[in-house]
């Protein structure tokens, strides 16, 4: 089932590349991607991690937010960097995380690192430790507002 | 209508200039490795948004678009790895970041994390 899913996405890839839509080309095209899948199939590593499409529409809608999330972090870190004594207070500190897939920790971990002004430096059991830059941004981890969304996200809330 | 497109690709692609410098700024400014990484960050996010925004607005509605998409789609799942990677390398040879007396010393977290998995703690000195 989810080789079949792989397929369908490797060809939808292959087809926005690709460009040149004549019949030998486009199955070649068909004939490479069947190829990859059964090779992926083969090789074992089609599951919920490599291919999460169990995430579904869900993921769109978190990405979306994040992207907003990242405008408004950019604008706070650039902040920092042209008054760095008025803004600039790094912190070091650990928070709890309430994922308990390895892909939804993943996906929080990469998150908070994505946000400009805050890093994810180690992930163990239920903890992760941040280093942050501006107090604004300490704020945004601590208050937990994207690990819920994470959770609801990866359908364990 | 080619003029309101270009105009808004002017826009999108020196307001990300302005972020790249901003950026090269911070890297420079910024009193330790922790702080350096979050200056990057902005290159790799908001910088390359805009950069990448404003070529697709360039390229109208086409195949290259989508490969731009692409392009930006990878960047985003990417750099915050490098970045984890990094900051991970940094933390486990021991050097200590340079904290304002906000929110707590994470000293001991250390020992607990690394179990000696990586025994060249003192490898590396901060300055």
């Amino acid at each position: 089932m989810r080789t079949i899913g792989l397929i369908l996405v490797l060809f939808a890839v292959w087809l926005l590349f690709s460009g040149i839509y004549t019949p030998l080309i486009i199955s070649f095209g068909i004939v490479s991607c069947i190829l990859v899948g059964w090779l992926a199939r083969r090789m074992d590593v089609i599951d919920h991690e490599g291919l999460p499409l169990q995430l579904g529409i869900q993921i769109i809608v978190y990405w979306g937010w994040l992207v907003l999330e990242i405008v408004k972090a950019n604008l706070d870190v650039a902040k920092c960097v042209l008054f760095p004594k008025k803004y600039l207070r790094p912190s070091f500190f650990i928070s709890r995380i309430t994922q308990k897939s390895d892909l939804g920790k993943v996906i929080y971990a990469n998150s908070i690192t994505l946000t400009p002004g805050t890093v994810t430096v180690d992930l163990y059991d239920e903890n992760i430790l941040v280093h942050a830059l501006t107090e604004a941004s300490a704020e945004g981890v601590k208050s937990g507002e994207m690990d819920e969304k994470v959770t609801k996200v990866m359908g364990e809330a | 209508m080619d003029l309101v497109l270009d105009i808004a690709t002017w826009i999108s692609m020196l307001i990300g200039c302005f972020f790249v410098l901003i950026t090269g700024y911070g890297l420079l400014k910024f009193p330790d490795l922790y702080t350096r990484i979050h200056a990057g960050g902005m290159a790799d996010t908001l910088a390359s948004f805009l950069i990448f925004g404003g070529l697709a607005l360039q390229s109208g509605f086409s195949l290259v678009t989508a490969k731009l998409f692409f392009i930006v789609a990878f960047l985003f799942l990417t750099s915050p790895t490098a970045t984890y990677a990094l900051a991970q390398a940094t933390f486990v040879a021991g050097l200590k970041p340079k904290l304002d007396g906000f929110g707590e010393e994470a000293d001991n977290t250390e020992s607990e994390t690394e179990d000696g998995a990586k025994p060249n703690n003192s490898e590396s000195k901060s300055d």
